[in-house]
C-alpha cells in the first residue's frame, strides 16, 4: 500500500517536470517564429541596437507598408498562389489515378509497373541528367518546369495505395452492378471513401509546392515568373553578402523578416486543421508497404 | 474472417486478350502517370550515360563520344570529392545518431501526457516546424545567429564577443544538427505514436498489478511495442547516410568559407555541373554516389524485413 502511494507520488512529481518541459520544448519551437514576427514589426534602428528578442520596440507597420508596394512580392505572392493550385491539383489526380490501379492486386500488370515504380526510390537519375531533360524538352522557362517535376512522388503514390487497399471491395462491386465502369467506380465510389488520405496528400502536396524554390532557382529566368519562395532565397543570400554593411543588413532584416512571416503564414494556418487526417494517413501507410 | 475478393472469377486463370478486354480501363488510368515516370523519372537514370560520354552544352541529351571513365578517374583524384564525401557521411551520421534517441524519448514523454488537449496542443506546436519551407529555416537561423542576433547578444550581456556563425566552419555541424533536430522532432514521433497507439490499455493494467511503476511500465511494455518501428526506422535511416537530404539546408546555408566541414556530394554535383558546366564530370560523381545509395538501400531494406517482416518500401 506504502509502495503503491510512493510510487504514485513519484509519478506526480514526473508528470509535472514533463510538463514543463514540454512547455520549455513548445517555447522552443516557436521562439523562432516570434522573433521573425518581433522584428518584423520592429523599427530599424531598435534591430540595429540589438534591443529586438521577443517583442517588437519600435513598433511599426512601415515594413508590412514596404513590401506590399515593393514591386516584386505580391506579384510572386500571387504566383506561388496559382502554382501550387494547380500543382497540387495535378498532383492529387494523376497520384490517385495511378496509386488506384496499384492497390489492385488482380492486375497483373501491376507486378511489372508496381516495381519499377518503386525502384525510383532505390536510384534516381540525379541532378545533372534531370537537369539536362528539361532543358532539352525545352521547358526551361516556363511554368511547366516548376510543376512538372514535383507531380508524381513515389512515396506519397505508396501511401495513397495503402490506403485504396482498404477499400471495401463490396461497395466497389456494388457500383458495377449500378452499371458504372472501372473510372466511375474510382470516381464516385473510392475517391468519396478516401477523404482522409486524400486531405492529406493536398496538404503535403501543396506544402511541397508552396515551398518549392529550388525549381525555380534552376529553371525560371523570367522575374515575373518567380514563385515567393524563390524571391525570399534572393532576399536572403543577397543581404549576407553585404555582411559589413551593418546599414543594409538591418535595413533588410526586418523587410526580410516580414517578408517570412507573409510566406510561412498560410501553410501555419492550414496544417492544424488537416493533422487529425495525417496522422491517420502516415500511420497507415507509414511502415508497411 | 476472409472477405471475398472484388474479381468476380478470380479461379480460372484469364488468358491475356481477356485480363485485358476485363481490366483495361485501369491500365488506361495508369497511362498517363507511367509515361510521366518512363520520361522523367527513367530517362534522366539513362541520362547519366553522360558520366561515360562527353556532353557539352546544345549536344543530345545522351552525349557526343566516348570518354570511358575518365571523368570517374578525375573525380577519384579530386580531394575536394573527398572532403565533400566525407561530409556527407559525417553530418548525416552525426545528425542520425543525436536526433534518432531524441526523437524517441520525445515520442515516450508524449506518451505520458493524459490530457489529451494539452497533448495536441504540443503535437501541433512540434509538427511546425516541419512545414515550413527550407528558405524560411534557413532565414531563421541567419536572423537568430547574426552579429545581431539574440544569440550573440546573449554573449554580449554575459561579457562574451560576438561569434559569426555562419561563416565558421567549426560551427557548421552543430547549426545543421540543432536546426534539423528543431524542424524533426515532432513530426519524427508520428510513426512511433501511431504504434504506441496500437499497445491494448490492458497490458498496462496487468503490469502495474504486478507491480511495475511507470517508468517500468514504459521500459517493459511501450518500448518493446515500438521496436519494430524503431529497428526499421534506424535501418533504413542508415540505408540513406551517403543520400542527398540534406541538400536544400546545406546549400542554402554553407558559405566558401565554410566549404570546408559544410559541403556534401550533392552540393558540390551542383557546383561542379550547373555551375562551372562540367556536366559529365558532376554526373559521374552523381551517378557513384547513387549506386552507393542503391546499394545501402537495399541492403537497409532486406536487414529490415529480416527484423520486422516489413521493409518501408
Amino acid at each position: 500500500m506504502s509502495n503503491k502511494i510512493k510510487a504514485s507520488r513519484g509519478y506526480r512529481i514526473f508528470t509535472v517536470c514533463n510538463t514543463i518541459l514540454m512547455i520549455i520544448i513548445c517555447c522552443a519551437m516557436l521562439y523562432p517564429f516570434l522573433y521573425l514576427v518581433a522584428q518584423s514589426f520592429s523599427s530599424t534602428d531598435a534591430i540595429l541596437a540589438g534591443k529586438v528578442s521577443l517583442v517588437p520596440v519600435g513598433f511599426s507597420l512601415d515594413t508590412y507598408k514596404y513590401i506590399m508596394r515593393d514591386g516584386q512580392f505580391l506579384p510572386d505572392y500571387l504566383n506561388t498562389i496559382i502554382y501550387s493550385l494547380i500543382g497540387t491539383v495535378c498532383a492529387l489526380f494523376f497520384s490517385a489515378l495511378l496509386a488506384y490501379p496499384l492497390s489492385k492486386s488482380f492486375l497483373r500488370g501491376n507486378k511489372i509497373i508496381g516495381p519499377l515504380i518503386i525502384f525510383t526510390m532505390y536510384f534516381a537519375g540525379g541532378m545533372i541528367p534531370s537537369y539536362i531533360l528539361m532543358i532539352s524538352l525545352g521547358l526551361k522557362d516556363t511554368v511547366a518546369a516548376f510543376i512538372l517535376p514535383g507531380v508524381l512522388s513515389t512515396y506519397y503514390i505508396i501511401l495513397m495505395r495503402s490506403f485504396f487497399v482498404t477499400i471495401p471491395s463490396e461497395l466497389e462491386e456494388a457500383g458495377e452492378i449500378d452499371g458504372l465502369n472501372r473510372f466511375g467506380v474510382f470516381w464516385h465510389i473510392a475517391l468519396p471513401l478516401s477523404k482522409p488520405i486524400m486531405a492529406t496528400m493536398a496538404l503535403f502536396y501543396l506544402v511541397q509546392y508552396w515551398n518549392n524554390w529550388f525549381d525555380a532557382f534552376l529553371y525560371l529566368d523570367t522575374q515575373s515568373k518567380w514563385p515567393v519562395a524563390y524571391y525570399l532565397r534572393n532576399l536572403i543570400s543577397t543581404s549576407t553578402s553585404a555582411e559589413d554593411a551593418a546599414e543594409a543588413i538591418s535595413v533588410a532584416a526586418n523587410i526580410k523578416s516580414c517578408a517570412m512571416v507573409l510566406t510561412a503564414l498560410p501553410v501555419i494556418c492550414v496544417y492544424p486543421f488537416i493533422q487529425k487526417y495525417f496522422v491517420q494517413g502516415m500511420m497507415l501507410g507509414g511502415v508497411k508497404g | 474472417m476472409a472477405k471475398p475478393k472484388y474479381t468476380p472469377v478470380p479461379e480460372k486463370k484469364d488468358s491475356l486478350k481477356q485480363h485485358i478486354t476485363k481490366y483495361w480501363q485501369l491500365y488506361v488510368m495508369m497511362l498517363i502517370p507511367v509515361i510521366y515516370y518512363i520520361v522523367f523519372r527513367y530517362l534522366p537514370m539513362a541520362g547519366n550515360i553522360i558520366a561515360f560520354r562527353r556532353y557539352r552544352a546544345g549536344s543530345s541529351i545522351f552525349g557526343d563520344e566516348w570518354s570511358g571513365l575518365k571523368y570517374f578517374r578525375q573525380f577519384w583524384k579530386d580531394s575536394n570529392f573527398w572532403q565533400a564525401f566525407r561530409n556527407t557521411l559525417l553530418l548525416n551520421l552525426k545528425y542520425l545518431i543525436i536526433s534518432f534517441p531524441i526523437t524517441i524519448v520525445f515520442a515516450l514523454l508524449l506518451n505520458e501526457i493524459k490530457n489529451v488537449g494539452w497533448k495536441k496542443v504540443v503535437q501541433t506546436i512540434s509538427y511546425l516546424p516541419h512545414f515550413i519551407s527550407m528558405v524560411i529555416m534557413a532565414g531563421m537561423v541567419r536572423e537568430l545567429l547574426g552579429t545581431r542576433g539574440p544569440i550573440n547578444s546573449l554573449i554580449q550581456s554575459l561579457g562574451g564577443q560576438p561569434i559569426s556563425f555562419i561563416s565558421l566552419p567549426e560551427w557548421f555541424t552543430t547549426i545543421f544538427v540543432v536546426s534539423g533536430i528543431w524542424q524533426g522532432i515532432g513530426w519524427g514521433t508520428i510513426l512511433y505514436l501511431a504504434a504506441m497507439s496500437g499497445i491494448s490499455p490492458d497490458l498496462y493494467e496487468a503490469a502495474g498489478l504486478d507491480g511495475a511503476n511507470k517508468f517500468q511500465q514504459c521500459i517493459h511494455v511501450t518500448l518493446p511495442a515500438i521496436l519494430p518501428t524503431i529497428s526499421t526506422l534506424l535501418v533504413l535511416n542508415i540505408g540513406q547516410l551517403c543520400g542527398s537530404a540534406a541538400f536544400e539546408k546545406v546549400f542554402l546555408l554553407y558559405t566558401p568559407t565554410t566549404y570546408k566541414t559544410a559541403d556534401i556530394i550533392a552540393t558540390f554535383v551542383y557546383r561542379m555541373g550547373l555551375g562551372s558546366g562540367n556536366f559529365s564530370y558532376a554526373t559521374a560523381v552523381g551517378l557513384f554516389q547513387g549506386l552507393i545509395n542503391l546499394v545501402l538501400l537495399t541492403i537497409a531494406n532486406q536487414v529490415s524485413k529480416r527484423i520486422t517482416g516489413s521493409g518501408l518500401y
